[in-house]
């Protein structure tokens, strides 16, 4: 048993660190909102001089090789920084994908581009009546000659609205919610009947609804074997757990460190807020929270390498932590601030959204203590 | 980073399962597992069991008949007997007054306590609180006057817990009236037989006799009864109080509450099907596992920190209050589980040796005293409060 990280791991934790102190300074953040595309050419050109982008892939590919504690290291990193910059859909969940299920034709032509910050890509997977069930899919694909026609609409499709090749799951058999039957197909973000309506998030990412009117794809678009997405793309979704909560942990951490620090400055009656104890019990129990999201994030990067059934139960078990806690530090770094809580200019109010938020994204506590309730009894 | 247990500290752990499963005495265990009450036979028997294999002093130094075990192997032992429902050995010789006289204490006192104590000759308990003096346990009031050879002492203490059956009780007394709170204080071994003490049960409102009140009249004490200097006891205190919390987020504890409520939800029938498959409850058992994992990886990680040679100092107390409120949430949830059987309140039905009808199931009989039993835990060793504070103090700097 050790909780201590490698020396690469400690490396990649000191890169992470640096880029995001020295350039992802909240009035940088800022700018990177209100920009055009939502996010930072720039930023995104330096993830991959550093070497950031090919953290998933083998090293054959021009990656790092990591598994879940190196992407929880970087996704910490870039929870204590905001970062909005689209790593999730294109490396974790989308490359992972296309890693695990493409071709080596497919491979080449992608996970190079990924891993130099040449391509983005967006995953396609929720509808509108889906919620989180990964399953639950009604976007068709129909053989069409050599290739298919793909009808549906996708929703809140994370960094879709500027992605460059959208990976669409859509079922090429069986009911909607069946396992079997559903396919990944690559498809260019601009190609004919994709139409895409960008917006903001309240996180501060940004996303789009996809609606997919008969549009054509070729074989090669497909990856993988036909009907047989589902087990990769649950591998790819845990990666994404893994990421999500660990960059809930990071935010949660700076959240917790500017209310401790705002708490001792702030002076009412007389006294800095922070010598009264309603308010040091309240600042403990937040740290408390965040000690639980940290332990079980380790718990759940260390478990993608278990059986199936025992990684999704900890998956499960530690995104419902971080729904859970998180939604408690955010709503007290809020009330602990006071009135600096609700304004825009205080960063506190940007982390306290984003880690609120973190449970949308892949599936809410309540989506997920429901998995947890159905795998309890595993060991 | 690993999660998992490296070769060696597996195979220590095989060998802590197979003792368990070779020398736990399986009445023992059922009355454990079955919440009964023990008795203090039980303990006994259990800790000349673990002497016998020299397991018994955890926290001691090898050259006193210790395990010298480091943090993890202490971790995995602990977890190990809680698991498989051994009792909980008797902390008030072994773990805290044993460590204070290593530390502090005589050799003559280390040559007559120490063996006693891995021999459980003596059934130790211990005088702390005061009515007055609670979380401010500084403001104790018990006098203990140097006449000659001897001390004579007068006072009243609380909430001793199994001083029923004590032999000996360690005290913090006020020699020095006049100094500062904290360092008029001396620590006191005192032999429960000498004339002067009365030892008056308090019932708890589960109906148990679990704690006494100790009155102190003229009691005279030689003074090589005193640990460490006269008017330093506190400096024993604050020694014994943070010496080697590593078990005191009671995950092992939990784990087998919660294997063995989840038994008991599949028995019970609620809406026509196991209770264990109603939604509201699933979800409530789901948020224990669920917070009991989390507990279990900061436990670890504390132990793990504590194996690298960092102090567990405040830490503890975030395991402690995670820890307690874990155990708590499982009683009540015992409770439910019980419906209207957690009602009927038969004192007698929690001693193992019952031999009457229970009303309802079996499981019902104790749940609800355990549940109140168990709002002990936020409120003993240091309260949860007082956990709050110290962290607030030495972690945020408040």
């Amino acid at each position: 048993m050790d909780f201590k990280l490698s020396d690469e791991q400690r490396m990649l934790e000191e890169t992470v660190g640096r880029l995001v102190r020295d350039t992802y300074t909240f009035e940088t953040r800022n700018k990177i909102l209100e920009s055009e595309q939502g996010f930072s050419a720039d930023v995104w050109q330096q993830f991959a001089e550093l070497g950031l982008l090919g953290v998933p892939f083998s090293e054959e590919a021009g990656g790092f090789n990591g598994g879940g504690a190196e992407l929880m290291v970087v996704a910490e990193g870039f929870g204590r920084g905001l970062v909005v910059e689209p790593y999730l859909a294109t490396v974790v969940l989308c490359g992972t994908l296309v890693d695990k299920l493409g071709s080596d034709q497919q491979k080449e032509a992608l996970i190079p581009a990924i891993i130099g910050g040449e391509t983005r890509l967006s995953l396609a997977l929720y509808e509108p009546n889906s919620r989180y069930e990964h399953n639950r899919v009604t976007t068709s694909a129909k053989k069409d000659g050599e290739g298919y026609v793909l009808n549906g609409e996708k929703a809140v499709v994370i960094n879709g609205d500027s992605a460059d090749q959208l990976v669409v799951i859509a079922r090429t058999s069986g009911a909607e919610d069946d396992r079997d039957g559903l396919s990944a197909f690559l498809v260019d973000g601009n190609a004919a009947g994709v139409s895409r309506r960008g917006y903001p998030t309240i996180d501060g990412l940004r996303a789009a609804e996809v609606v997919l009117k008969d549009v054509k794809v070729g074989a090669d678009a497909l990856l993988g074997a036909e009907g047989q997405a589902i087990d990769a793309l649950e591998d790819s979704l845990a990666l994404g757990l893994v990421a999500l909560c660990a960059e809930a942990s990071g935010a949660m951490e700076v959240a917790c460190d500017q209310t401790l620090e705002y708490i001792k400055e702030r002076q009412q009656f007389g006294v800095p807020i922070g010598k009264f104890q309603a308010l040091q019990h309240r600042m403990v129990e937040m740290r408390m929270e965040l000690e639980k999201v940290r332990s079980i994030t380790m718990l759940a990067a260390c478990s993608l390498n278990e059986s199936r059934e025992l990684r999704d139960k900890r998956l499960a078990a530690a995104k419902a932590q971080v729904g859970k806690s998180g939604r408690r530090v955010a709503e007290e770094a809020i009330q602990l601030f006071g009135g600096m809580g609700m304004m825009e200019e205080t960063p506190i109010s940007h982390y306290a959204k984003r880690i609120v938020m973190i449970d949308h994204h892949l599936g809410d506590s309540e989506y997920h203590f429901g998995r947890l309730e159905s795998l309890l009894d595993v060991e | 980073m690993d999660i998992n247990f490296t070769a060696e500290e597996a195979a220590f752990r095989d060998e802590v399962r197979a003792f368990l499963k070779d020398k736990l005495p399986a009445d023992i265990s059922r009355k454990v597992k079955e919440h009964k009450r023990l008795g203090k036979e039980d303990t006994v028997r259990w800790q000349k069991i673990l002497n016998e294999q020299g397991w018994l002093a955890l926290h001691w130094p090898k050259e006193y008949g210790g395990t010298g075990w480091s943090p993890i192997q202490k971790h995995i032992f602990e977890e190990e007997c809680a698991e498989a429902g051994a009792p909980t050995v008797l902390p008030f010789g072994v773990n805290m007054v044993a460590p204070v006289i290593i530390k502090f204490g005589t050799q003559e006192q280390k040559d007559y306590y120490l063996p006693r104590i891995l021999k459980s000759e003596d059934w130790w308990c211990q005088g702390y609180s005061e009515p007055g003096a609670g979380s401010d346990l500084a403001s104790l009031k018990t006098r203990a006057v140097r006449e000659g050879d001897h001390y004579v002492v007068n006072g009243q203490k609380t909430w001793t817990t199994l001083g029923q059956h004590a032999d000996m009780i360690f005290c913090l007394v006020r020699t020095d009236p006049e100094a500062k709170k904290q360092e008029g204080i001396s620590f006191l071994l005192i032999d429960m037989n000498t004339p002067g003490i009365t030892v008056r049960p308090l019932i708890t409102l589960d109906g148990e006799h679990e704690v006494n009140e100790v009155f102190f009249d003229d009691v005279k004490v030689p003074v090589e009864n005193l640990v460490g200097e006269e008017n330093k006891g506190w400096t024993c205190a604050k020694y014994l109080l943070t010496f080697e919390r590593t078990g005191i987020a009671g995950v092992g504890q939990s784990k087998a509450a919660l294997a063995h409520l989840k038994q008991v939800a599949a028995q019970q029938i609620s809406n026509g099907r196991p209770l264990i498959e109603d939604p509201h409850f699933r979800r409530r058992l789901a948020d224990v596992e669920m917070e009991l994992m989390s507990l279990e990886m900061t436990n670890l990680r504390t132990v793990a920190a504590a194996e690298a040679g960092g102090v567990p100092g405040a830490e503890s107390s975030f395991l402690k209050i995670m820890g307690t409120e874990l155990r708590q949430e499982i009683t009540h949830l015992f409770r439910t589980a019980a419906g209207p059987y957690a009602l009927p309140f038969l004192n007698e039905a929690l001693h193992d040796d019952f031999d009457g009808n229970y009303v309802g199931p079996e499981f019902a009989a104790s749940v609800s005293a355990r549940y109140f039993n168990f709002r002990k835990l936020s409120i003993f060793g240091g309260s949860n409060e007082i956990q709050k504070n110290i962290i607030s103090k030495m972690i945020l700097g408040l």
